[in-house]
């Protein structure tokens, strides 16, 4: 260490990379190989893989790959040793539309049955069976039959076939991985109609969801900014609608707002404050009249925005109080000296203050709420105009069974994405340190 | 006498007399199952009365007699009684009347007590706009205490007390929250016996603590290394990783759910614990590894370099001198980390089929459907919550730093 130091004295600053920064480099690689490999296995390689799946004609049934199934049984009713049986295989082909090629049956004979004739395609060695069958038609079925006498060993046995389960391979065309490319997914979302309203209804749910969330924080933070015993607690209840799983308190939600059996909606209807119970979730819009022009208010996607404003206020909530605490006093003594009155002093003092944390946290959870899933999910399923794309990847790709239009979708979410976050980069201030 | 200052007055009367009433009697209602019509315009017309008396008594020199306060609450009983001929409630007094006679106490208590603090310092004279704002403000947070209180108090008190009423109970009267204890507390508690019996609850629950700490395992054990890397190690491309980790966990579940449920399916590890447990700690890292990493940063990093040269290897640099310091962080990290396992619901939708291995997010959604009563999903709900509040309440402190280092995701 020391001879080292020596040398970099007298030759002057070390040049290019030297053994020690070598090995810290080899080391910090090392540490960190484990984390990248896990997040290029299950976050870079589906976002590409997303890309690919969405070119594809892919449905959900596509998944389970076509295989050869094969039933193996005993034939003839041998009753005493030397009595003639067959060993039959059933084989089949699952696919009614793709072929499989290189089919080969493996499987071992039975204790105690000596064969005495085989079919042409299959070969025995020892006790091990394999049968070259070679391609097969979609739909294809055949039968293998093993002609035998059995021994006492085979007539003990109990189900004596039953000894090894008969194994098939052979390869099938994988819609997944074979080179047929298409447009049709994304032709067919753009076309829909439906898409431009999902995509309109994403914007409303991600502005108004996030600027609830976060006037709801903000008010929240100034209420919890003075000191009074309790302080604590109200902060801890304050933070539970964040906390708790969005699977309790959405169906909760669901409970409280239900038309038939809803406290909201009993409440509302006893204390005669509306004459028909409101089907919060459930109804698109109402209609009313604005100086005599005829509008519509979304009824649904207000619910959901307000849930999402509800269970997401904690979050900004604490921000905002955070970057309040840390704003120094004096500036509000000086302020009160010259006469400032309290909302003189929230609006020329703290929310200039805050706006930094404001825009930082507006991007973000832009982004989070545009990426949200689980609560429209939960809450109406995305129906009655609350469908946005995230829900709509969903509904494409498992309800309506068609991942590769589902995965389009996702890329449209995902392009969408990359433009926020640009944006965000671009104008996130620094100074916040997120 | 200013008519602007009277007009404060009369108007922040009103306002408390109408939230008191109108919060009291939604109260009343809840817990006893009456229904409770508040009488808002006769009570908006005793809070204002009344808090015209007390300002006015309070402005008024004389010291002597009852104190403004008293006075004020007299009147706000008085007229609000006259007023409504002697049912504030629309309820007769016979009906509940212990609760009806707590409810009054508890509006005129609550109404006179926040006047007196809204109004404290006000005059029926002349007021400068300073004054004036400070009772403006005093209002507003005050509302907004009361706000923010039924909206976050009021689903999570429907939540339990649904999950302890009977079907027939729930439908018919859907505004008794009541705790019925005649039925007996296997009365009280069927739904949730009914759950852990027969709906095999008391298994999500294991399944639900095994994924959420065995994805705080394995993402400190991936995270912790990778963050004392990113953080103390000069390596190049240490600056953009240290940005990248961020937008990496901007990226949306929905988009990798389709090809990860292909693959997986393909793999035969879609109805597994083990893609679970593939799929949450990649989920988690990079926040870890964030959150981690700004921590490691903070550490004074002469304690390490003293370790090296006393013969430590950067491993027992690690174990011995880092991770005992950072020990809050790493109870945020895993709090922060166990929570959003223990919340997860999408992944655990899609690939769990078995109900043998459902975490308990998929089992609840398992009760969502016409088949099975509401107050079993209430339950279920509230199994759900209990522990993670349980969690949160504990280390209250430990988390809110997470929720704050963790940044915004959720």
């Amino acid at each position: 260490m020391s001879a080292q130091n020596q040398q970099t004295e007298s030759l002057g600053p070390p040049k290019g990379i030297g053994p020690m920064q070598r090995r810290e480099m080899r080391l910090a690689y090392l540490m960190l190989a484990p984390t990248f490999a896990i997040i290029l296995m299950i976050v870079a390689g589906p976002l590409l893989a997303n890309f690919w799946i969405s070119v594809k004609p892919v449905q959900l049934a596509d998944l389970r790959p076509p295989t050869v199934l094969v039933n193996e049984r005993v034939r003839g009713r041998p009753e005493a040793a030397g009595d003639s049986a067959q060993i039959e295989y059933r084989l089949r082909n699952s696919s009614q539309d793709e072929e499989i090629r290189d089919v080969v049956l493996t499987d071992k004979i039975p204790n105690g049955f000596d064969v005495t004739a085989l079919p042409d395609v299959c070969a025995i060695s020892g006790t091990d069976l394999t049968c070259t069958i070679g391609t097969v038609e979609p739909g294809w079925r055949d039968r293998l039959r093993l002609e035998g006498t059995v021994t006492d060993a085979f007539l003990a046995a109990d189900r004596p076939e039953r000894q090894s389960e008969p194994l098939t391979s052979g390869d099938a065309d994988n819609v997944l991985t074979n080179f047929n490319f298409t447009l049709e997914n994304f032709q067919r979302i753009f076309n829909a109609d439906e898409f431009w309203s999902v995509l309109r209804v994403t914007f409303y749910y991600t502005i108004f969801g996030t600027g609830g969330a976060l006037v709801l924080g903000l008010f929240a933070a100034q209420l919890l900014h003075t000191t009074f015993v309790g302080r604590g607690i109200v902060r801890g209840l304050f933070l539970f609608p964040y906390v708790s799983p969005v699977i309790a308190v959405a169906f909760t939600w669901v409970v409280l707002f239900d038309p038939f059996s809803g406290t909201v909606n009993a409440l509302l209807t006893k204390m005669g404050v509306v004459a028909d119970p409101i089907n919060f979730f459930g109804q698109r819009s109402i209609e009313y009249s604005l100086f005599g022009i005829p509008m519509e208010f979304p009824l649904a996607l207000t619910t959901v925005i307000a849930f999402e404003a509800w269970r997401y206020f904690p979050l900004s909530f604490l921000f905002i109080l955070a970057r309040m605490q840390s704003i120094n006093t004096d500036m509000y003594e000086a302020a009160e000296m010259d006469g400032a009155t309290p909302l003189q002093q929230f609006w020329y003092l703290s929310l200039p203050q805050l706006m930094g944390i404001l825009s930082v946290l507006f991007l973000l959870r832009f982004i989070w709420t545009f990426n949200k899933f689980d609560d429209i999910f939960l809450l109406t399923g995305g129906n009655a105009g609350t469908r946005t794309l995230t829900v709509d990847v969903y509904e494409q790709g498992f309800a309506l069974s068609n991942l590769g239009a589902g995965a389009a979708v996702a890329v449209v979410v995902f392009v969408v994405l990359v433009t926020f976050a640009t944006l965000f980069i671009r104008f996130s201030p620094k100074e916040e340190g997120l | 006498m200013k008519p602007g200052s009277i007009l404060l007055a009369a108007v922040t009367g009103l306002i408390w007399g109408v939230t008191a009433i109108v919060v009291v009697a939604v109260a009343l209602t809840l817990i006893t199952g009456e229904v409770a019509l508040p009488q808002a315009t006769v009570a908006g017309i005793a809070g204002l009365i009344s808090a015209l008396i007390y300002v006015w008594r309070q402005s008024s020199e004389t010291n002597a007699g009852f104190p403004a306060w008293a006075l004020a609450a007299i009147a706000l009983f008085l007229v609000l009684m006259i007023g409504s001929f002697a049912s504030p409630f629309s309820l007769p007094l016979s009906t509940v009347p212990v609760w009806q006679g707590l409810a009054l106490i508890l509006f005129v208590s609550g109404a006179t007590w926040a006047t007196s603090v809204c109004l404290s310092g006000a005059r029926l004279g002349a007021m400068s706009r300073y004054e004036r704002e400070v009772i403006y403000i005093r209002i507003a947070k005050g509302i907004g205490f009361v706000i923010f209180f039924i909206i976050v108090a009021l689903p999570f008190y429907v939540m339990v007390m649904t999950s302890l009423k009977s079907q027939q109970t729930l439908l018919a009267n859907p505004l008794d929250l009541s705790i019925d204890f005649s039925q007996g507390l296997d009365g009280l508690f069927r739904s949730y016996v009914e759950l852990f019996t027969q709906f095999n609850f008391g298994r999500y629950l294991l399944v639900s603590a095994f994924v959420s700490v065995a994805t705080v395992v394995l993402t400190l054990l991936f995270s912790v290394p990778g963050a004392y890397a990113v953080s103390r190690l000069r390596f190049p491309g240490q600056a953009f990783l240290a940005r990248s980790v961020l937008l990496i966990y901007m990226v949306p579940a929905i988009v990798l759910v389709i090809p990860l449920y292909a693959v997986f399916s393909q793999l035969g590890l879609r109805n597994t614990l083990t893609g679970l447990l593939i799929v949450y700690p990649a989920t988690t890292i990079p926040v870890a590894l964030y959150m981690l990493q700004g921590y490691f940063r903070g550490l004074p990093s002469e304690l390490e370099e003293a370790g090296l040269m006393d013969g430590l290897s950067r491993i027992g640099v690690i174990l011995k001198i880092t991770l005992p310091l950072s020990l809050p962080a790493l109870a945020s990290v895993s709090l922060y980390v166990f929570m959003i396992a223990w919340n997860e619901f999408l992944f655990a939708f899609m690939f769990l089929d078995d109900p043998d291995i459902f975490t308990l997010s998929r089992g609840v959604v398992s009760l969502n459907s016409s088949e099975v009563p509401r107050q079993h999903l209430m339950a279920g709900a509230v199994i759900a919550t209990v522990p993670v509040l349980a969690i949160f309440l504990w280390f209250e402190r430990f988390l809110v730093q997470g929720l704050t280092a963790g940044s915004v995701k959720g």
